[in-house]
This record gives C-alpha cells, sequence and structure tokens, in this order.
C-alpha cells in the first residue's frame, strides 16, 4: 500500500513551491486581475523554464519526461497560489490533446512551443449556456475551414492555438464532432475577451469564420477523446482545487488566531472553531480523493473515469466551501477589496465552472459507478 | 503510487489468509451477515460464546492484540500487521466487538500505568477473550465534559487503605458481561476539577455494583447504567497516583482516537442499490437530477473517508505514524449516515415510516435512522470532534474557561442556579 507521493516527487513540489512564494505574490496576482494583461508572462515563462509547463511531456516533443505524479503536485501549488497564468488550458488540456490523439506531426509542431510556454493552448467546446451535450455542438468544418462561435474559452484571451470540438460536414450527434487544431492568430478568428468572474485568468469568445482547422485525430471520435483528455484534466484541476482550499483554510486559520473580539482571539469561540474544522473535513476528503485520482491517472487504470469524476466533485465543493468561509472568517475585511479572500472566492467559482459544473459531474460521477467500472464501496 | 503490499506484507498477508481459511468458524459465516447494530447476527448458538471461541482460537495461534508484546499474551507485531489480519479477518472481526473496549482501551491503560504483577495476571485473559473489560469513565452529568465526575471514591474508616466508590456510571457497553472495569472517581472536590481524579479498575462481581441496561430511543440496549453503593478497592488497584487520573484517563482517551479501522460504512453501496430499485415517476430513481446530486455528495465522502484510511495505512507501512487527518472519521460517517437515512426514506414515501423488516433492505434505513443519533455523539460527540480538530490540528486556542481553577465543589451544578 502506497498512497503517497515519493520523497523525490515532493522535493520537486517544494521546490515549484518556493519559486511561486517569490514570483508570484499576491501583488502579482493583483497586477493581472486589475489590468488588461492577458496573463503574467514572466511568471509563465519561469514556469516553462523550471520545467513545470513540460514536466509531463515527454523528452522527445521537448518535454521534462517526468510523471503525471509530478504534474498532480505542481497543479497543487498553483492552485495555492492562484496563479494568473493558462497552466489549465496550455498543459492539462491543449496539450493532452496532442499527446492523446495528436499525429506525429503535429505533435512534433506544437507540443515543443507549448513545454517551452512559447505559445497558449486551449479547448474550444462551449456554445452557449446550460451543460454542453453533442446536439449543442454546432460550429462546423467544411473543406477544412471552421465557421462557429465558442463561448466562455479559458484562457481564451492568452491563448495562440485552440482545440476546437465542431461538426465535420453535417455529421449529427456525438459521433458528428471532430477536433481540430486551429492557430487563434490566424484569419477568419475574431476574438472578444470576456468580463469574468475571475480576472485573474482572462476568457474570451471566439467567432469563426472560414478559419484554417486541421483534423486532429479521426473523424467522428471527437467527443470520446474530448471526454477522455477532460476526465484527465480534471484531476488536475481537483488538484488545483485542493491547493486552493488548503490555502484559503490557513487564511482563515491565521486571521483567527490574530484578530481579537470581546477580549480573545476569534478562533476560540466554538463557532469559528467548528466552521474552521468543517473546512479541514472538506479539504482532508477531497486530498484523499485526489490522491486515488492521481493513483489511477498515473496508471491509466480502469478506475480512472469514477476517479476522475470523484476528485472533481469532492475538490470542487471543498475549494467553495473553503473560500466562502475564509470570507466568513474574516468578517466585513474579507469582504474588502483590500484583503485576498475575494481572489479565492473568484477563483473557486470559476474553476467550479470550468470544464463541466458541479451538477455535471456528480451525474456523470453517478452514471459511471452504475455503469460498473469500480466498486461502489 | 499503488495498493500493493511489499514483498514482506505480501508474505505475511498470505500466511494470515491461510490460517483463517483453515481455522475461521465458517459456518457462522451467512448468519455474520445479517448482522445489524448492537447484533452479531447469530441466532443459532450463543452470541457471546461464538465470539468467546474465535477469540481463543486466535489467541492459542498468536493472533490476539497483534500489536502487544508477546509477553502480554500479544502478537509483537507491526500495526501494519494488524491492518493486514484485519482485512484478512473480514467478516470474523465482528466476533471481536465484545473485546474491542477492553482490548482497544483499558489493555493499553493497564499496559502504562499497572504495576507488573498485574500486567501478567490480567493482560493475557483479556487478550484471549476469557475476561472481558469494560470502560467506566460517562456519568449522567459528565459526559464530554468528563472531568466533571462525580462518582466518589474515599479511604475506608478502618484504616485498611483500601477505598469506598459511591455514585452512578452510565453508558458503560458490556458491563453486564464484563468481569472487570476501569473506573475513574473523583478522591477530592476541594481541589480544581481535573487536579481532584484518580483511576481504578475494579472487579465487577464486588458487593455493591448493580449493572442496569439502559433502554435506547432506538428501543435497543446496548449500553448500561452501573451504580456503585460503598464497594470496596483495594489500594493496589489504583492506577497511577491519587490526583493522577486525568493524565491515566487520557492514556486510554488517546488509544481510542489512534485505533485505525478500514473506514466506517454510511451505508452507500445499499442506498446505491436502493436507487436503482426505487422508481421516481415510472424511471428508476438514479436517473433523477436531485437524486444523482445527493448520492454523488455521499460518494465522495464515503470514497475520501476509504482513501483516508488509505493514507494512514501508508504511513504505517512505512514505519511512520498517521497524521491527524485520521480524526475525520466519526464525524464524517455519523451526520452521513443521518443524512443517508433520511434520504433513503424519502424516497420511500409514505411507506417509509414501516419500521418492518419487510421494507428495503429489511429495514435498514429505518433503523440507521434510529441508530446514527448515537454515532455523533458516543466516543466524543461531533463538537467534541471539532474542537479536537480545530485546536489540537489547526492550532486554535481554547474556549475560555470558568471553571479550570476553582474548586470542584464550588462549580455551579444547574444552569438555573443564582450565581
Amino acid at each position: 500500500m502506497n498512497l503517497d507521493f515519493s520523497d523525490d516527487q515532493k522535493a520537486l513540489q517544494d521546490q515549484v513551491r518556493r519559486f511561486l512564494a517569490e514570483r508570484c505574490t499576491s501583488a502579482a496576482v493583483r497586477r493581472i486581475v486589475e489590468s488588461d494583461e492577458t496573463h503574467d508572462r514572466d511568471l509563465y515563462a519561469g514556469l516553462a523554464e523550471l520545467g513545470v509547463l513540460g514536466a509531463a511531456i515527454p523528452e522527445a516533443y521537448g518535454g521534462v519526461g517526468l510523471s503525471k505524479l509530478e504534474l498532480c503536485l505542481f497543479a497543487e501549488e498553483l492552485g495555492r497560489v492562484i496563479a494568473p497564468v493558462p497552466v489549465s488550458s496550455s498543459i492539462y488540456l491543449a496539450a493532452e490533446f496532442l499527446l492523446l490523439a495528436g499525429s506525429e506531426a503535429q505533435k512534433t509542431t506544437w507540443l515543443p512551443k507549448l513545454a517551452a510556454g512559447e505559445i497558449v493552448g486551449t479547448f474550444a467546446l462551449t456554445e452557449g449556456s446550460g451543460r454542453t451535450t453533442p446536439d449543442k455542438v454546432k460550429a462546423s468544418v467544411r473543406n477544412g475551414r471552421l465557421t462557429g462561435t465558442k463561448v466562455a474559452v479559458p484562457d481564451g484571451a492568452a491563448a495562440d492555438l485552440a482545440v476546437v470540438a465542431a461538426r465535420h460536414g453535417t455529421g449529427e450527434g456525438a459521433d458528428g464532432i471532430s477536433l481540430y487544431l486551429v492557430d487563434l492568430r490566424g484569419p477568419g478568428v475574431e476574438r472578444t475577451v470576456l468580463t469574468t468572474l475571475d480576472p485573474s485568468r482572462k476568457a474570451a469568445t471566439f467567432t469563426f469564420k472560414d478559419a484554417p482547422a486541421d483534423l486532429l485525430s479521426g473523424e467522428g471520435d471527437g467527443w470520446h477523446v474530448a471526454g477522455q483528455v477532460m476526465d484527465r484534466a480534471a484531476i488536475l484541476l481537483a488538484f488545483e482545487q485542493v491547493g486552493g482550499s488548503d490555502r484559503a483554510l490557513e487564511m482563515a486559520r491565521d486571521y483567527a488566531l490574530d484578530r481579537m473580539a470581546f477580549g480573545r482571539p476569534i478562533g476560540s469561540f466554538q463557532a469559528i472553531k467548528h466552521m474552521l474544522a468543517d473546512m479541514y473535513v472538506s479539504a482532508t476528503l477531497a486530498r484523499s480523493n485526489c490522491y486515488y485520482a492521481a493513483w489511477a491517472l498515473s496508471t491509466d487504470a480502469a478506475e480512472l473515469p469514477v476517479a476522475a469524476a470523484t476528485a472533481r466533485v469532492s475538490a470542487t465543493q471543498s475549494f467553495q466551501h473553503c473560500a466562502k468561509n475564509n470570507i466568513q472568517t474574516h468578517g466585513g475585511m474579507g469582504f474588502t477589496w483590500a484583503f485576498d479572500c475575494h481572489l479565492y472566492y473568484r477563483r473557486s467559482n470559476a474553476l467550479a465552472l470550468s470544464l463541466g459544473s458541479l451538477s455535471t459531474w456528480e451525474s456523470l460521477l453517478i452514471e459511471r459507478l452504475r455503469g460498473g467500472n469500480a466498486a461502489v464501496a | 503510487m499503488d495498493f500493493e503490499d511489499s514483498p514482506e506484507e505480501a508474505a505475511f498477508r498470505a500466511q494470515v489468509r491461510a490460517w483463517i481459511r483453515d481455522n475461521a468458524p465458517r459456518h457462522l459465516e451467512a448468519e455474520l451477515k445479517t448482522a445489524g447494530f448492537a447484533d452479531n447476527g447469530i441466532r443459532s448458538t450463543d452470541p457471546l460464546a461464538a465470539c468467546r471461541d474465535w477469540q481463543r482460537k486466535k489467541y492459542e495461534a498468536g493472533w490476539a492484540c497483534l500489536h502487544w508484546p508477546k509477553e502480554y499474551g500479544g502478537g509483537g507485531y507491526q500495526p501494519i500487521q494488524r491492518v493486514i489480519f484485519g482485512q484478512e479477518e473480514g467478516i470474523y472481526a465482528s466476533l471481536s466487538g465484545p473485546f474491542g473496549i477492553g482490548q482497544g482501551m483499558c489493555g493499553p491503560t493497564l499496559m502504562a500505568w499497572a504495576a507488573e504483577e498485574h500486567k501478567q495476571r490480567y493482560l493475557p485473559p483479556l487478550a484471549s477473550g476469557e475476561e472481558i473489560w469494560c470502560q467506566l469513565f460517562s456519568e449522567p452529568a459528565s459526559g464530554s465534559d468528563l472531568a466533571g465526575l462525580r462518582t466518589r471514591a474515599e479511604p475506608a474508616a478502618d484504616g485498611s487503605g483500601d477505598w469506598i466508590i459511591n455514585g452512578q456510571k452510565i453508558w458503560t457497553s458490556g458491563a453486564h458481561r464484563s468481569e472487570f472495569g476501569l473506573l475513574i472517581t473523583r478522591t477530592d472536590p476541594s481541589v480544581p476539577k481535573h487536579k481532584g481524579l484518580t483511576m481504578f479498575f475494579l472487579d465487577m462481581r464486588s458487593p455493591g455494583v448493580e449493572v442496569r441496561p439502559i433502554k435506547q430511543a432506538n428501543g435497543q440496549s446496548e449500553f448500561n447504567e452501573v451504580y456503585f453503593t460503598d464497594v470496596r478497592i483495594p489500594d493496589s488497584q489504583r492506577l497511577g497516583a491519587v490526583g493522577q487520573g486525568w493524565e491515566v484517563s487520557l492514556t486510554t482517551l488517546m488509544n481510542e482516537r489512534l485505533s485505525i479501522g478500514s473506514g466506517m460504512s454510511l451505508g452507500f453501496p445499499e442506498l446505491f442499490a436502493f436507487c436503482m430499485e426505487a422508481e421516481i415517476d415510472g424511471r428508476p430513481a438514479v436517473d433523477d437530477s436531485a437524486v444523482r446530486s445527493r448520492l454523488a455528495t455521499y460518494a465522495v465522502r464515503q470514497s475520501g473517508l476509504k482513501y483516508t484510511g488509505m493514507r494512514a495505512i501508508t504511513a504505517l507501512s512505512k514505519g511512520q505514524t498517521p497524521g491527524p487527518e485520521n480524526s475525520i472519521g466519526k464525524l464524517v460517517a455519523g451526520a452521513a449516515m443521518q443524512e443517508l437515512a433520511m434520504f433513503a426514506l424519502d424516497l420511500q414515501g409514505a411507506a417509509g415510516v414501516e419500521m418492518g423488516d419487510d421494507q428495503p433492505l429489511q429495514g435498514r434505513f429505518q433503523k440507521m435512522l434510529m441508530r446514527s443519533p448515537a454515532t455523533r455523539i458516543e466516543g466524543g460527540s461531533d463538537e467534541i470532534l471539532r474542537n479536537i480538530i480545530g485546536e489540537r490540528v489547526l492550532g486554535l486556542p481554547g474556549d475560555v474557561r470558568v471553571d479550570k481553577t476553582v474548586a470542584f465543589r464550588d462549580i455551579p451544578t444547574s444552569g438555573r442556579q443564582k450565581a
């Protein structure tokens, strides 16, 4: 039995933590939140240099060739400091699409650039409000040209390259969906940067009109491949959420120790103490579920879909729980712009909607348990 | 990361598995599977005798109290080996129920505080199941506030050095079948509450000890009240110094919290199976999005506890002490069981009110509804567990206390009492 990371992996995590403590301060996050900058470019370049971006990309494609386990721990650190960089879109999603479904030429062209942070990738799926089902995908590709609209594309402001889910010709249902690589700096692409809950990562809406599109994987397997990649990305996002949970809990704990009211530290009141204990419980359950998912991800276990949904539901609940009660613990100060509580609250709620909302993942989890690729107990 | 045994663990597991295969009371397996709360399911023979038989068999083969030293009747094994034995013992582990408090809490306290001759005398029969022990701590007026206990121990007037006990304990599991008990008393009410306590052990058949079963809110009787009227205990059965009882009791309670289960069951597999069968508007309940949301929430709690347990086992496997994450188990499980039972009954509609065995899963959810309030109180209430997490794990300060420095006898005893 070894449901833990190795000492070497933890040492690498610690190195990334120290790098981020220095380079991704609250002031650095706020610089992106309060400006039109798409992301912290220096920080992103630093993460590339440190090997965080290329961690799980093979050396043959310009990566470091570590495993997904290291990437899980790096994700936790990025989540802790709510890093204003597009790692999840570019690495957990775009690079993973290429690794899982790209042709040799596509991998050779794009992966080294993604690993080096020279370009930013993303995944464009959603076309409107509500849960994304196959019939909601209307964008289509004819003769290698993409036409349609994609909304709320994560890190869309920063992205240079998108994996786009679209219909090949007039195909219908899930089988009519394919994936395409689209150069977002190329012709036929109109980008509108959005005002969102979490301005530390800037989303955008794209309108494509005859934009050149390069088929990724086979025609008709887009929905299936997207599902596989989203499961894997969900595990890494869950690690970001666990990192964010822990930090929000620490902030609340530190404030409860310092802040005096009625002649005593507020952390001595059971109303506060018990709220923090419940946050600890949520964060602990989420962490344990994430370790299970990390195991499934690193071994490509048959249980991966259940483990991914479990980690995602648990970590989403935990980060939302910890971030909202961090504000509550801080009282009025927690509702000021000057305190960082709202940045975590923003990130927790934005991440909860990213890659499919909580109710979507809850439903997926139950469908998968029913499908029986993991024990219910 | 993996869920595999190390080669040494695998060898040990194989050895255990072979022994269990050859020795477990397999004729009882079907009955054990019908177990409910406060009922190990055995009907074909005396349930306690069945427990004692299995315990003695384990003891004779060196598998009782695996982590205890051999000289006291244990197996001298590592904590991880104890976990592996428990996994392999499986359903037969429920036959250890009557010995759990004695072996898990009283034994370690004796080991830490008793005289050597007493350890030699009492620990082996405790390990073998020949003698059962109970823990006489809680009182009607002191539950979470254990140090507020009022059972008195006074020196005997005859100068023998014996102690005379008067008072009442409550919530004592297994008192009616115990040979011995670990008893905490107040020896000095003139000093602050934590300083005036003294620990003893006693023969439960001593004159003046009266055990009365409590009829619980769910109609069952798992616990007892124990009354003491001029019960005489020799001074040699005192554990620790006079006035050191609180410190001794912490040894007992620490052992309670260190015990590692394989994760408490919330009843999730049963609920999931039920939601596959039950219908809402002619469709399986599991297709309903509101049902899915609730099921998913219970699923991740159950899974979170399971893998938290595995993280603790990982630590044991590496020879480390598990971290504080272990303290969440009962807090999560108790509340989840209660919510889950209410949810299952909701899906049963008006018919859910019926307690009978012809209800889905033999009325399991109804029984769970009625038993779960106790889970949230026994062995540390939800509120005490949150205090422990808040103070010992997160490092928050203790509450302001009005009873720590005053003499015990000056502490008010009623909320309506005028100061």
